[in-house]
């Protein structure tokens, strides 16, 4: 069980608990704003593009090469850039905060 | 008062997959204050088409639903499923149910999509599991019948996406695969010979066994055993046949509804139809890009996302622009393909490869100087940095976007 607190482009603090599937899948099932997960959550689409929040990177890792590809040109990207449907839900990152990126 | 504040006002919409589901809420999100009612002949809560063929045919994960079920009630959007509408009458503002129930709207939205085409082909009535790909049910039906043969021999008609996608997913679940193409290669209508090539390679490799130049004139059925028939002479054995050749647009109730009908149902910039309180959305439209300067119909989940925005808005009476570059990818084994732009009209291509990676390259496709479309293999880069040259109209500097070496950064390629 892993809790994760979504802070939406509004500032609004959406917390939810999820066992297992991606982040993005559990935002769209709740309607976090934001989150569209358009493509179905296979990297095509960056609809899912969150922060990780300072302090909580090392729970989630590194951003795989084909997230960063994606974000390359993002003006709203920076390090602590994930695409959320590439970050796997677990007890590993319990607690974790994510702040919904800005998008055109 | 506008029709959207009004909260008794009824918005309808005639089909519940990725437009007709993305309209709903996103009418909400525009302030529709009244009903929003969805409509869908599909009994499955409305899900992500493109695993069909991909995830979903190929392990046991279950479908991805568009949204949650408890997402529907709380935007109070009433989802009416296995529900087929049978006619729209423009002059009560009703449409009419399959049961004869008749319903009232103030704005309506076709989300109709499209179907698979069965091509007539003698015998395919009378063959035994013969299946299209479009439907939750369809991949049961696959996937029981694969599941149930001994010998699991799967021919497919057709080397588009679909049936090569098709194709990669049986392989994975253990079924023998040939792929039969009428055209002289597979993905003709689509992309250049090298990524046909490619394609007809990869499969190849992975031991699925691709035939291009197969007209498929007849299907034999003799003790449930299928022979499909070419026009050369060859014959294939099949205890299931895929059929993927295209699809043809739901545009019949539209039609009778004496709306124009071209491509798909004809729509402006803001997603409406001749009629000023109907919109039409999605693969079913025949609409107007800025940017290409001419009209088309698309069959991509971004169309379909993109559209229902663009006509929720309308609605809510936001005088939006449609002006989208269209993209569509495609998975198949570990290679993800990335396409942007329209292709159709280029005079050239151009191949990147990047240094040591044969399953990495991208290939440009220009009209003279300008950028018209990117297909990109395992190389994200590539398709952005695409999205970004045509979005911005970029001049690019083609042996410099020929040279791996040059990093692949906007500032260094252009002219
Ligand atoms: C196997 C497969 C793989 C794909 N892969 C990709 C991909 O990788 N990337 C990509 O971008 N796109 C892909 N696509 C295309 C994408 O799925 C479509 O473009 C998208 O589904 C279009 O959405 P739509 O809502 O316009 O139409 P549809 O998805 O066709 O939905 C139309 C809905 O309307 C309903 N309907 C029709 N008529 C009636 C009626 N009279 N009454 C009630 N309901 C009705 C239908 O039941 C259907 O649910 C794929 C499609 C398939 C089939
Ligand atoms: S859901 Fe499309 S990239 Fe994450």
């Amino acid at each position: 069980m892993a809790k994760i607190t979504f802070i939406t482009r509004d500032n609004e603090t959406i917390i939810l608990e999820g066992t297992s599937g991606s982040v993005m899948q559990l935002a769209v099932d709740n309607g976090v704003p934001g989150i569209d997960g358009d493509c179905g959550g296979v990297c095509s689409c960056a609809t899912c593009h969150v922060h990780v929040d300072v302090g909580h990177h090392l729970k989630t890792g590194e951003a795989t090469e084909i997230e960063t590809d994606m974000l390359e040109l993002n003006d709203y990207a920076n390090e602590r850039s994930r695409l959320c449907c590439q970050i796997q839900i677990s007890d590993a990152i319990d607690g974790i905060v994510l702040q919904v990126a800005e998008s055109d | 008062m506008s029709v959207h504040l009004n909260k008794n006002s009824i918005c309808v919409v005639i089909g519940a997959s990725h437009a007709g589901v993305n309209l709903a809420f996103s009418l909400r999100k525009e302030g529709w204050q009244g009903a929003i009612l969805l409509f869908d002949k599909d009994p499955e809560i409305p899900y992500h088409r493109p695993p069909l063929s991909k995830t979903y045919l190929s392990s046991d994960e279950g479908t991805n639903l568009l949204k949650s079920v408890e997402s529907y009630e709380k935007d109070n959007i009433s989802l009416n499923l296995g529900i087929s509408v049978s006619s729209i009458n423009r002059t009560d503002k009703t449409i009419t149910l399959n049961d004869g129930t008749i319903q009232a709207y103030d704005k309506l939205v076709i989300a109709t999509g499209a179907r698979p085409i069965i091509p007539p082909i003698p015998g395919i009535e009378t063959a035994a599991h013969v299946y299209p790909m479009r439907t939750v049910e369809d991949v049961a039906h696959i996937r029981k019948a694969l599941h149930k043969s001994l010998n699991k021999r799967v021919v497919i008609i057709g080397g588009g996406y679909i049936g090569l996608e098709t194709a990669a997913s049986i392989k994975k679940l253990g079924g023998r695969v040939t792929v039969l193409e009428r055209e002289t290669r597979i993905l003709a209508r689509v992309t250049a010979p090298e990524m046909s090539n490619f394609f007809m390679q990869l499969h190849t490799e992975n031991g699925v066994e691709m035939l291009p130049n197969k007209n498929v004139i007849a299907i034999e059925n003799t003790k449930g055993v299928n022979t499909v028939v070419c026009a050369d002479g060859t014959q294939y054995e099949a205890d299931i046949i895929i059929v993927g050749v295209g699809i043809r647009v739901n545009s019949e109730l539209a039609k009778e509804a004496g709306l124009v009908i071209e491509n798909g149902i004809l729509v402006d910039e803001t997603a409406r139809t001749n009629d000023q309180n109907i919109y039409a959305i999605g693969d079913c439209t025949f609409h107007f890009n800025p940017h290409y300067n001419r009209h088309v119909r698309l069959e991509s989940v971004q169309n379909a996302v993109d559209q229902a925005k663009v006509a929720a808005a309308a609605i809510c009476e936001r005088h939006p622009i449609y002006d989208a570059i269209p993209w569509f990818w495609s998975d198949q084994y570990d290679v993800k393909l990335q396409m942007v732009g329209l292709y159709e009209g280029y005079n050239e291509t151009l191949i990147r490869k990047e240094d040591g990676e044969s399953n990495k390259f991208s290939i440009w496709y220009f009209k003279d100087d300008t950028l018209l479309a990117v297909d990109a293999i395992n190389n994200a880069k590539a398709y952005v940095l695409g999205t970004k040259f045509i979005k911005d109209a970029s001049k690019i500097d083609k042996s410099k976007l020929m040279d791996a070496s040059i990093p692949f950064k906007p500032g260094d390629l252009l002219i």
